[in-house]
């Protein structure tokens, strides 16, 4: 989505308006966060309570990378990086305790 | 515990139609009643804003996180534009002009505490007094939260904020919260719920529900703001819980001004049970905005709130 | 107060239902007003015929007059042709909104039966009310009798609904001395206002199959494109207002200019009015001229955009502008209109001695013979008045 920031006043939408509905997936919020959610896979049941819990969306269906017999979904929980502001909701929500808080390494 | 239609996260739909990259703080109480209210409405819903906190996080131009029609005029009049929407569509497709051969379209009017306890209580009360038929919700974090913290008429007893600071002359907010749910009730409107996102099923549940009805429903949503009540940003979820189990927030609605508790107080404890609330302390110690309260306030406010609770469970029982 | 409109036959009646009747043949399709001295006679002629089926619209009893410009802009947001009235408080009371309809570019529709602004509480007429509100952004016009307050409100839906314009345009007509007057005027036959006036197409719709968000945050990197776009909106309208008066003379026969002048073309002496006042200020100019003085009128309509052109066109050869005003700017450069004809003349060289008087305020009537003494006085101390002092007519010292 093209979308531009200092327009001209002639180019300005009348009104301000933005026609462009959903259009901040163009603003990274992951930037802002100092821990993310680490899961652990054999924890997670899938439940999708972190996913419900979110307040930024960031949470997303996985498919587990090592899938047991007996597994009764394919897939798990993660985080959406370019998303996730690293508030730890997830982590304190989680029933089964899957999900902790790790300090982003310095970039 | 009433047979939820919806008990499993899996279960709601999938679609985001309030979607990252939002401007909230970390762990966002509001938002989280915003992004479950959306998978309760679905898109056919137009969203009337006030001023505050989730209009802002929203709408920096040009970036936009609602992908349905969403209108923001000014701070205390959500229920006025939202009268005026919802009057507009029926017109328009009475007069065959526009909006034809739709499936029905819901305005949702959105607006905090303090754009609905206060400022915006007058346009509130006109609304439902003509019976437009919309949804306003109340997203409560009990204070305005987007100027900085400055108490509303919904900042709980003894709560510090920063027009209502603790100091050795004052402990913090003078008076009681202003019962909102009940303020609506008294304009006997169809539907009445209370809602917390900690228990999102109910939530949505309640706002299916509300989605139905013809005419106006109001909606009080408690939403924890980890910025303003001073506390961890990973414990909105856990103090919309502990509100609801202490009984500072009960979880009813009222159908037609028939009262109905939804939600029990407890682990799944029965019936019998609903007069016994959790102590106080757990909820207040967690959060900054209630540090400096003596056991004799806190003593205080546990007695108001049972009292509160018991006269809200006596209308339940009627 | 009910009556029959018979089309293009010549009636009696009160200009206030005058203005209801154009809002019917305007088939606008809501309205969302608040009652308020003296608008409620249009208020409650509009939601009588909703009420007995002559108009399809929705009428919104609102709670207050900020609520009735709000739901208004709710309204016009979904894509309905929008009406409302107010006066005085109520048009102090919507201030803020006033703003937020023009800068969401929303064509509200707005009569605004003139009364003069409390403290101490008036109903009776002036133009402070909406000389207070000469930075909204709205495109304003001033009518002087019962015809035109009809033809100028059908007028407006046209103007402020132009794709080129969309924005809000209110109609001032005097409190009580136009309002309340019954006059002999023609009501336009319908398939006529069905030529001149196009159903009503919004720009941008709320509308659940095209998403879109209306007032979104004007961040500083584009506050100052949205003013400069709205400045230059307003401005511009202006050759659709001149193109909405050449159809209404080409459909329905009556001419409407942004001034209208009378006998002012080689007159020495020029008296600027607004509104019904106009129409006494004409008798002292024929008094005048009969007595052998070079005198003339000048009377503005179009007030928002301003037309500078035509006032330093029709002002620029005389020697003394003599401006009344209904309103005072207290502590300030004395009336509203003068100032504006001061900053309008400014550049002219040599340009025409301006005197200022204030008067009718508070709905204290102005005689013609006042008129008389008014551009006597103007036109002997000319030389003498300070241009910036105004002189309030009548006033009891």
């Amino acid at each position: 989505m093209l979308m531009k920031l200092l327009p001209a006043w002639k180019e300005l939408e009348p009104g301000c308006v933005v026609t462009t509905p959903g259009s901040s997936v163009n603003y990274k919020t992951g930037e802002w966060r100092s821990y993310y959610p680490k899961t652990d896979e054999d924890k997670c049941i899938a439940c999708g309570m972190c996913w419900i819990f979110c307040p930024d969306a960031s949470r997303r269906m996985v498919k587990r990378k090592n899938p047991k017999p007996g597994d009764l979904y394919s897939v798990y929980f993660d985080f959406n990086f370019q998303f996730c502001k690293g508030c730890g909701i997830c982590a304190s929500e989680c029933p089964t305790g899957a999900i902790t808080m790790v300090q982003e390494q310095a970039r | 515990m009433s047979n939820l239609g919806i008990f499993s996260a899996r279960l709601l739909p999938q679609e985001e139609l309030f979607v990252q990259g939002h401007r909230a703080c970390q762990g966002c109480g509001p938002a989280i009643v915003l992004r479950q209210v959306a998978k309760a409405l679905g898109p056919n819903t137009i969203v009337v804003n006030a001023t505050g906190c989730m209009e802002i996080i929203v709408s920096p131009y040009p970036y936009n996180s609602w992908r349905l029609p969403w209108i923001h005029t000014a701070f205390e009049n959500t229920a006025a534009t939202a009268s005026g929407v919802e009057a507009a569509i029926a017109i328009l497709k009475k007069k065959g002009r526009f909006y034809t051969d739709r499936e029905r379209i819901k305005v949702l009017a959105i607006a905090g505490d303090g754009g609905t306890a206060d400022i915006g209580l007058q346009a509130l009360s006109g609304a439902l007094e003509r019976g437009h038929d919309f949804i306003y919700m109340c997203y409560d974090n009990e204070a305005y939260m987007n100027t900085g913290v400055q108490r509303s008429s919904a900042t709980p007893f003894g709560a510090s904020t920063t027009t209502s600071p603790a100091g050795s002359a004052s402990s913090g907010q003078f008076s009681q919260k202003k019962p909102l749910a009940e303020i609506a009730v008294a304009h006997h409107i169809p539907y009445v719920a209370t809602a917390s996102p900690s228990y999102p099923f109910d939530l949505i549940e309640k706002f299916k529900k509300a989605r139905e009805i013809v005419g106006p429903s109001f909606m009080h949503v408690f939403a924890p703001c980890p910025t303003g009540w001073r506390c961890g940003s990973e414990t909105s979820v856990k103090l919309g819980r502990l509100a609801v189990e202490t009984g500072i927030f009960p979880l009813y609605e009222v159908v037609d001004g028939k009262w109905r508790m939804t939600v029990d107080t407890g682990d799944l404890l029965p019936i019998s049970k609903y007069d016994e609330v959790r102590d106080i302390r757990g909820y207040l110690k967690m959060q900054g905005r209630f540090r400096h309260l003596t056991d004799d306030l806190i003593d205080q406010i546990q007695k108001q709130t049972i009292m509160t609770y018991k006269a809200i469970l006596a209308r339940c029982r009627e | 107060m009910s009556h029959q409109a018979v089309s293009e036959k010549r009636i009696g009646l009160e200009v206030s239902l005058a203005v209801a009747e154009a809002v019917k043949l305007a088939d606008v399709d809501a309205i969302a007003a608040y009652p308020i001295t003296p608008q409620t006679h249009i208020v409650e002629t509009l939601s009588e015929i909703v009420a007995n089926g002559e108009l399809n619209a929705a009428y919104i009893p609102v709670e207050s007059e900020h609520s009735a410009l709000s739901a208004c802009l709710g309204t016009i947001a979904a894509g309905a042709r929008t009406f409302t009235a107010t006066s005085s408080q109520g048009l102090a009371l919507m201030h803020e909104m006033l703003f937020i309809a023009s800068g969401l570019r929303m064509p509200v529709i707005m009569a605004v039966a003139n009364r003069s602004l409390s403290a101490p509480l008036s109903i009776w007429g002036d133009h402070s009310d909406v000389m207070a509100n000469r930075d909204v952004g709205w495109v304003q016009l001033f009518v002087e009798n019962g015809q035109e307050a009809l033809d100028i409100t059908l007028s407006a839906f046209r103007i402020g609904e132009d794709k080129r314009v969309l924005l809000p345009v209110m109609v001032n007509l005097d409190g009580f001395t136009l309002s309340h007057v019954v006059e002999s005027l023609i009501i336009p036959d319908e398939s006529k206002v069905r030529r001149f006036l196009p159903p009503f197409e919004p720009l941008f719709r709320l509308d659940p199959l095209n998403p879109i968000m209306i007032g979104a945050i004007g961040i500083p990197e584009i506050y100052t494109e949205a003013r400069k776009a709205l400045d230059e909106t307003l401005t511009a309208s202006r050759i659709v207002v001149d193109e909405t008066f050449a159809a209404f003379k080409n459909i329905f026969g009556r001419e409407y200019h942004c001034i209208e002048t009378y006998r002012s073309n080689d007159a020495e002496t020029i008296l600027i009015t607004m509104g019904a006042l106009s129409g006494t200020a004409r008798l002292a100019i024929d008094e005048l001229r009969s007595q052998g003085e070079s005198v003339g009128l000048v009377r503005i309509r179009l007030w928002r955009p301003f037309p500078f052109d035509d006032i330093r066109a029709a002002l620029g050869k005389a020697k003394v502008v003599v401006v009344f005003d209904r309103a005072i700017s207290p502590g300030g450069p004395g009336g509203p209109v003068a100032s504006e004809i001061r900053n309008a003349l400014y550049s002219l060289e040599p340009r025409p001695k301006i005197v200022n008087f204030v008067g009718g305020l508070g709905g204290r009537d102005v005689r013609a013979k006042e008129f008389i003494e008014m551009i006597r006085t103007a036109k002997s101390k000319a030389d003498a008045i300070d241009p910036l002092l105004y002189t309030m007519v009548g006033v009891r010292e």
